[in-house]
């Protein structure tokens, strides 16, 4: 009576790579219904030409890298694209989209090995290459509803993003353009540029950019993802210690300066609820790979990204600097695993 | 400590870091009582069951033994002896597969049960309250008990440890180990709902020989029937039942600690040193069987499970029973590829095959099917998602121990505190890349535990050679004095009795082999040998011309000083050996044609000696080199040359220099051949120097000629 062997333990928890990838997608889908519904179709079509994309360019590599074809199906790549997409200006030329999901799997995460082996966020990599390769592209964010000259339909927003053009003829500048015939930025961007060109901050915030508490529609995105990251947090896929480190750093650092500056600096729930910091905070630092493994490690990792972003929204060159931020935190990571190792069971140090 | 326990008094539980919930499955075997497995027809008894050596085999093939009868005999503390767990004859002494996760063999005694299960004469105690606690101790190392739980560490020897404590100061803690956190095993459970009386006379045993101040029983809530037939059963103030949250692993020694104590026992050190003794209830079941029924260890709780089995249970299983007859009378199903499991799923091993013997630590056989432990999935890349270190008892950093041992970066893995990892299982349990953690740790530790033996091994051996170094050091050094005084006292005969100096002749000899093969390969172009061999040759002939007189050889002599440093040449080039040799072509026809003026005298022969000494401070040179060999040669030839004329000096005839001139010719081939063989150059300059030598020493005598140069000894 011969027996098959095994190596123990023989019993295991039924997770799996995917079945977390797949969560966190999921997770996604508050803040992406949110972003749809804000700014229209625009976000679904980023969304399938970075997955598609993404998925193309994962199954080529693992063709030439002849490998099995398996982790096609750990949505990973999926979820790099969407988080890519998520990022983009709705109606940013497909290319943007292409070149950028094609390098994020393709440079980001291929090149460095394939899954758990890149030391970079991919949708950030990715990100950030677009942000310098494409800046006017990569800038123009459609005006939140009700402020926008024209309404994006459906066809609309396909034709501009493959032509530049609205089936009417409109460019996708003219789209941009909100009711009273300015070019309409992000409230971020509106801030820094006000602020820069000597207007109070008051004078700024009583703009139609603006709610009367964070920056109007950008207010319900975030809270939107901040649902969705509080599902994963509940469901133990992502470790807490990342996303209340980063909300600590950036609202701590803001808090502080509107207290000691409130002529210059909003209120911290502006800067909380604009822009990338939800979906940052839950879903973009918190990529298991490239963040820290530690207890300790990942809170400073946290606090260290939302400093980060602090620096770069209101002493830097750009106006939200979350993919800068986890860049640089991800740089950190070796040396903070390094760095806080907790003590083990008996240890004496 | 006194605070700490009025703190478990009251009843507070601690937690330790991690953990995890798997699914139990333990309903499977835990309904049924306590059955007998019966008499297998042979037993398979392993000489070693425990962690230490095998104590000394005391039966042989064809003896005839009785159930309780001890088959080995430990002479030291680490050897624990095994019992024949039924009457029978011992059919076989040889090596056998035992339980062990390689499907190793190891020496095994077989015995052929002969169904009656005979007793040896038993001694029981039922008045073990009188007996000093060494007795107490004996019997229970006599009894062959080692941890019952599945370490298999030899009980007495922990005991020893607690009572050492005791003996300084009062134990604070005895806790028995009721948790039995595993999946599917339930021996523990059935133990204590079935036996709860004989468990608490055990535990009564240990506080009689150890008087701990507090005994804590700790079961986990999952067993609220073993709860309650254990708390029937005590009724002392000092022993508590604990009833702890199920989590795995608390049944771990150190992590039961920490939920009981709050305290962590330092790594590396048993918990004996914080006054703490752990036992497991099946090792209390064993000492109180030992002591008061004088039955050693011969049978143990086994769960059977899994739910390829048509019986599950639990049942007493004679040590030494196979897998194959327990699955049979428990009605294994087969599936393909079957997997037949020793222990639990979370640490127990998979057997090769069912010829393998139940032993002490076997707590639990299970037949699981593909549907309710499903085989783990393929293995793929870490993501770095930490939930290993989430679920790490030890708290320790699974995903970098991973990275670390499988990179091969054992010392650093060891930073990481390796051995501190208990092969729980639980951090591969919750691993989402299916990654067999547990498995990469084993490996490393056990490369790390070869590479430290292999350390000590080639210490060891570095010493030994160190010292066979110095032994032959000290040796040489006395056959050196030895030698030297025995020389001495030759040398001093050798004087006395006015003769040569053989050794200083001999070592002139072993010398000139030394230079010469010192310079065994000499870049040699034959070619370019053969030309300057020919005109050397040709040279001779010229040298040796007819018009040549006894007079003109003798003004040759002259020349030939000077040709020497000429004659080095040959032997670094053979080019150079070319230009010599015509150059000393040229000097030879013109001290020939010199030599045919009338006015040279034999006179011209002392005009000889001024060169000589110029030529002397060159024979200097290390004749490391052929070129030097050369030189040497040269300088050697005409120090003999001289040294023969200035001894014949008194009668300088015609004649004498006439003797000389043959060598001239000799001289120039001479030349050449360092160029064609270093070796015979260095033979030559040999030979020249033992004549020069035995020629000096002759002209010393007189007094007239210059001794070998002392230097020429140095540099040679």
């Amino acid at each position: 009576m011969a027996f098959s062997l095994a190596i123990s333990p023989h019993s295991h928890s039924q997770q799996t790579t995917g079945r977390l990838m797949r969560l966190v997608l999921l997770a996604l889908l508050p803040g992406l219904i949110t972003q749809w519904f804000l700014f229209g179709w625009g976000v679904i079509f980023q969304l399938l030409l970075c997955g598609a994309t993404a998925l193309a360019t994962e199954a080529l590599v693992l063709r030439l890298r002849q490998r099995p074809l398996t982790p096609l199906f750990d949505s990973s790549a999926l979820l790099t694209a969407s988080l890519l997409a998520v990022a983009l200006p709705p109606l940013a030329p497909w290319y943007v989209a292409v070149i950028g999901s094609a390098f994020a799997i393709l440079v980001a995460k291929q090149l460095y090995g394939g899954l758990g082996q890149n030391p970079f966020n991919p949708a950030m990599v990715a990100y950030v290459l677009l942000l310098v390769s494409f800046p006017g592209d990569m800038t123009g964010w459609l005006p939140a509803p009700g402020l926008a000259e024209f309404s994006v339909a459906l066809p609309d927003a396909a034709s501009a993003i493959f032509t530049g053009f609205t089936p009417d003829g409109y460019s996708v500048h003219q789209l941009k353009l909100a009711a009273d015939g300015t070019t309409m930025a992000t409230p971020l961007d509106t801030l820094k540029t006000g602020l820069k060109q000597g207007h109070a901050l008051a004078d700024i915030q009583a703009g139609p950019t603006f709610s009367h508490w964070a920056g109007a529609g950008w207010q319900w995105i975030n809270l939107a993802y901040l649902m969705g990251g509080l599902f994963l947090v509940a469901t133990g896929t992502i470790a807490w210690q990342i996303p209340v480190g980063l909300l600590l750093g950036l609202g701590g650092a803001a808090s502080l300066a509107w207290g000691l500056a409130p002529d210059h600096f909003a209120l911290p729930t502006l800067d909380l609820f604009s822009g990338a910091t939800m979906l940052g905070a839950f879903f973009i630092a918190t990529d298991p790979v490239t963040a820290a493994t530690t207890v300790r490690g990942r809170l400073i990792y946290g606090l260290l990204i939302g400093l980060l972003v602090f620096l770069i929204r209101h002493f830097g060159g750009y106006p939200d600097g979350m993919a800068f931020a986890v860049l640089l935190a991800n740089i950190g990571v070796p040396l903070l695993d390094k760095l806080t190792r907790p003590k083990a069971y008996g240890e004496v140090r | 400590m006194n605070s700490l326990l009025e703190q478990i008094r009251k009843g507070k539980l601690w937690d330790f870091h991690g953990g995890i919930h798997p699914e139990e499955h333990k309903q499977l075997s835990s309904q049924t009582s306590l059955l007998e497995a019966g008499l297998p027809p042979l037993l398979v008894l392993p000489l070693k069951q425990h962690i230490g050596s095998p104590a000394e085999l005391c039966v042989q093939v064809g003896d005839r033994v009785l159930t309780g009868q001890p088959l080995t005999a430990p002479s030291s503390p680490m050897q624990v002896p095994i019992h024949a767990s039924s009457s029978g004859t011992v059919v076989a002494i040889e090596e056998h597969t035992v339980a062990h996760p390689s499907g190793l063999s190891e020496p095994c005694i077989l015995i052929q049960t002969d169904g009656q299960d005979s007793w040896r004469p038993r001694d029981p105690w039922p008045d073990y309250a009188e007996r000093g606690n060494d007795e107490l101790l004996a019997r229970i190392h006599q009894a062959g008990i080692a941890g019952l739980g599945g370490a298999g560490f030899p009980t007495d020897i922990k005991l020893k440890g607690a009572q050492a404590y005791a003996q300084r100061e009062p134990l604070p803690l005895l806790i028995v180990n009721g948790c039995e956190c595993e999946p599917y095993i339930t021996a523990d459970d059935r133990l204590m709902r079935d036996e709860a009386a004989a468990i608490v006379e055990g535990i009564t045993l240990l506080q009689q020989i150890l008087r701990p101040q507090l005994t804590l029983i700790a079961i986990e809530d999952n067993k609220p029937e073993a709860i309650a037939a254990i708390r029937a059963q005590v009724k002392n103030a000092h022993t508590l039942v604990k009833v702890l949250p199920t989590k795995y692993p608390s049944g771990g020694e150190r992590q039961l600690i920490e939920i009981l104590t709050g305290r962590q026992v330092p790594s590396g050190k048993p918990p004996s040193e914080m006054g703490i003794l752990v036992q497991n209830v099946g090792t209390l079941y064993a000492i109180r069987q030992a002591v008061v029924e004088d039955e050693p260890l011969i049978r143990r709780v086994v769960t059977l499970t899994g739910d390829r089995l048509a019986q599950p249970g639990n049942a007493w299983v004679r040590l030494g029973t196979s897998v194959r007859w327990l699955m049979q009378r428990f009605g294994l199903d087969p599936e393909p590829g079957q997997r037949v499991i020793m222990g639990g799923p979370m640490m127990g091993f998979t057997l090769p095959h069912a010829d393998v013997p139940v032993v002490k630590t076997s707590n639990c056989l299970l037949a699981p099917s593909q549907r309710s432990l499903p085989s783990r999935d393929e293995e793929i890349n870490c993501i770095r998602c930490g939930q290993c270190a989430e679920a790490c008892p030890a708290s320790l950093l699974p995903q970098q121990l991973y990275w670390y041992s499988k990179a091969g970066e054992l010392d650093t893995a060891e930073q990481y505190r390796l051995f501190d990892c208990i092969e729980c299982g639980a951090c591969a349990w919750v691993c989402p890349s299916n990654i067999p953690l547990v498995q990469y740790y084993r490996q490393a530790k056990s490369q790390l535990r070869n590479q430290r033996q292999e350390q000590a091994q080639a210490e060891r051996a570095k010493q030994r050679f160190a010292d066979k170094q110095q032994r032959l050091e000290e040796e040489r050094l006395e056959r050196d004095r030895r030698m030297q005084a025995a020389n001495e006292a030759r040398r001093a005969q050798l004087k006395d009795a006015g003769g040569e100096d053989p050794v200083a002749a001999a070592l002139a000899r072993i010398k000139a082999k030394q230079a010469a093969q010192a310079v065994p390969t000499v870049a040699e172009d034959p070619i370019a040998a053969a030309v300057a061999r020919a005109k050397a040759k040709k040279a001779a002939r010229e040298a040796e011309a007819p018009e040549v007189t006894p007079a003109a050889t003798a003004d040759d002599a002259l020349a030939n000083p000077e040709a020497s440093p000429a004659s080095e040449a040959p032997a670094a080039d053979p080019r150079q050996a070319a230009v010599a040799a015509a150059i000393a072509r040229a000097k030879a026809k013109k001290a020939a044609r010199e030599a045919d003026a009338p006015e040279v005298t034999p006179a011209a022969t002392t005009d000889d000696a001024p060169a000589n000494p110029e030529a002397s401070p060159a024979s200097e040179a290390p004749a490391a080199d052929p070129r030097q060999a050369a030189v040497a040669a040269a300088i050697a030839r005409a120090k003999a040359k001289k040294a023969a004329r200035e001894a014949d000096a008194p009668e300088v005839t015609p004649a004498a220099t006439a003797d000389d001139a043959p060598a001239n010719p000799e001289a120039s081939p001479a030349a050449e051949a360092p160029a064609a063989d270093p070796r015979q150059a260095a033979v030559t300059a040999a030979i020249a120097r033992a004549k020069a030598k035995k020629a000096a020493r002759e002209a010393a005598a007189d007094n007239s000629a210059p001794p070998v140069p002392p230097s020429s000894k140095e540099s040679d």
